[in-house]
């Protein structure tokens, strides 16, 4: 492939292309900047870019008022909770349409697909009402159950996509050469299904990380995630900038950092494949 | 290769995932269904009676219900509009040489990695804010007067929150299928002399048709039911004017105690979503033909 483009013009692309990524990125940026600042600093006019005084207090403060461990523990057990629950029961699912399609496979796979169309809200109230009954209401079980249900179309989904792609024929061979069943799990199948199902696990922490609707409205304190402990800096007296900014930096580090390392199965995960 | 056993191994297999989306699908709809049509409300327990299509009446002719339903639509039409077109833009941006593709990408897409509160906050209090924000210091040097976002264009600015948390997610997408594009296609489109906006139209364009369906087909799905942002940044103020469908529902539900307006407003949710749904899993069928 020749290179057609000047250096000129690739220079000129460079600095476009990094004005425009910048400023994307700039409100993520502004939000680490400002977490490392004192609360004077953080709402000073005209706003100090680089040069303030750097400090680290209001990581210390974060932690030392509100106990942001907790929260913390919450988004981590729930998330991960949730995405190993639909991955165990989405794996057989996923494999069995993979390796014995029938001809409803596909209208099952639509099916699935079509209960995320459901709005949440359709289902909100009774939810809250058997959760309020039943004591899952504000508490991690609770939470996982909802989040379990909510994922299992996207996990079975991206599961049958990547179990689709290993080749069925190498099942064959391995039989014929006189496998039995369970080698033929542990040495064959398995070791090709393990990116896919790491790559599933991935997306869906994150997802599970970020969702909102169902962690505001099922939790008030003991088993509130990082989403509804953010929230909850919107009433007037949580105005801290240095302080919601400590917060926040810290509730979107790991998942970002996740997400970066995950972007390209992002897309084949997120679009079912359908994108390559 | 199915034999009889291995399908009915298969089917046990499927099972335990069809039978739990099943219950997830059925028994909340039934019952909101049920609640729908009972004057149901949590502050006067003992007292539910059914009420027929009353509850159905209340809500389809509040004019809160009408302004809802069209900020839900503007807010879905709004943030697809943008990210659409500034994801094709962005991923033709990004797909030229330069250096340092990979960072510019990964400073691109970081968005859709921070969760809606955290986005909804920061947006809220360190750009639109009158007083505090950058953009009414901005406005200010050039000596202008700040506009406070949120409360005189309330849905704009929720509209422009979401959008930038989905601008990453369409241009992931639709750069990846920019980059499968053959390249030699396009050179031989240049030999026949087609410029580059002919280029763009007859050989671009249809190649990234397929990832724009499945973008506009995603992103539907999450901004119908848009909850944080709006929660966070104006709670649906100021009165409803950046109220959409889910968040109505809410404040019926959790805020007023009505079970009975809020499940009706939660069945015409369902079905506002079903006629979205109905278009767009023909379509996402017709594309995903593996």
């Amino acid at each position: 492939m020749a290179r057609r483009y000047s250096a000129r013009r690739e220079l000129a692309m460079t600095i476009i292309a990094w004005t425009v990524g910048l400023a994307i990125f700039f409100p993520i940026l502004w939000t680490v900047l400002t977490s490392f600042k004192t609360e004077a600093e953080a709402v000073a006019s005209p706003p100090s870019f680089l040069f303030f005084h750097w400090t680290t207090e209001n990581y210390a403060e974060v932690q030392s008022r509100s106990n942001y461990l907790a929260h913390f523990m919450n988004s981590a057990v729930i998330s991960l909770g949730s995405t190993l629950a639909a991955l165990v029961i989405a794996i057989p699912a996923a494999w069995a349409m993979a390796f014995s399609p029938t001809k409803r496979t596909k209208d099952v796979l639509m099916w699935m697909l079509s209960t995320k169309m459901m709005p949440p809200v359709g289902a909100l109230i009774p939810v809250y009402l058997i959760f309020r009954d039943t004591g899952l209401l504000d508490t991690r079980p609770g939470l996982v159950i909802v989040l379990t249900l909510i994922n299992l179309p996207i996990v079975t989904w991206m599961l049958y996509t990547y179990f689709k792609e290993i080749p069925g024929e190498i099942l064959e061979a391995a039989r014929m050469d006189g496998a039995s069943l369970l080698k033929e799990i542990v040495y064959v199948l398995t070791p090709m299904a393990v990116p896919g199902i790491a790559s599933t696990l991935l997306l869906n922490v994150i997802l599970a990380w970020n969702e909102a609707f169902w962690t505001l409205n099922l939790t008030t304190s003991e088993a509130a995630p990082l989403t509804a402990f953010i929230a909850s800096y919107s009433s007037p007296e949580g105005l801290f900038y240095g302080k919601l900014s400590a917060a926040s930096t810290m509730a979107i580090a790991p998942i970002l950092i996740l997400g970066w390392f995950s972007q390209k199965q992002l897309v084949r995960g997120l679009t079912f494949g359908a994108v390559k | 290769m199915a034999t009889l056993h291995t399908r009915s191994a298969a089917r046990l297999m499927m099972a335990p995932s069809v039978l739990l989306l099943l219950a997830w699908m059925i028994i909340p709809l039934a019952m909101t269904i049920y609640f729908s049509f009972l004057r149901y409300n949590l502050l006067m327990p003992g007292t539910e009676e059914f009420a027929g299509l009353a509850n159905y009446q209340y809500f389809l002719t509040d004019p809160a219900f009408f302004t809802a339903l069209a900020n839900t639509l503007l807010i879905v039409g709004g943030v697809l509009l943008i990210t659409v077109i500034g994801g094709i833009a962005l991923a033709l941006l990004l797909d030229q040489p330069m250096y340092g593709q990979g960072i510019v990408r990964i400073l691109v897409i970081a968005p859709f990695f921070v969760m809606p509160t955290v986005s909804a906050l920061v947006w809220k209090n360190m750009f639109m804010n009158p007083v505090n924000g950058l953009f009414a210091w901005i406005a200010g040097s050039f000596g202008l007067q700040p506009i406070d976002w949120l409360a005189s264009v309330p849905l704009l600015s929720i509209i422009i929150i979401i959008a930038w948390q989905w601008l990453p997610f369409s241009t992931l997408i639709l750069l990846t299928a920019l980059q499968s594009l053959n390249e030699e296609q396009k050179e031989a489109a240049e030999m026949d002399g087609a410029g580059a906006i002919s280029t763009f139209i007859y050989i671009v364009l249809p190649h990234m048709a397929r990832a724009i369906t499945v973008v506009v087909l995603i992103q539907t799905i999450f901004l119908l039911s848009v909850f944080a942002e709006i929660l966070v940044t104006t709670n649906g103020g100021p009165g409803v004017q950046s109220t959409n469908l889910t968040f109505l529902v809410y404040t019926q539900a959790l805020l007023q105690f009505d079970i009975g307006g809020a499940s009706a407003g939660g069945i015409v949710a369902v079905v506002l979503a079903n006629i979205v749904a109905v278009f767009l899993i023909r379509l996402i069928g017709k594309n995903l033909e593996a």
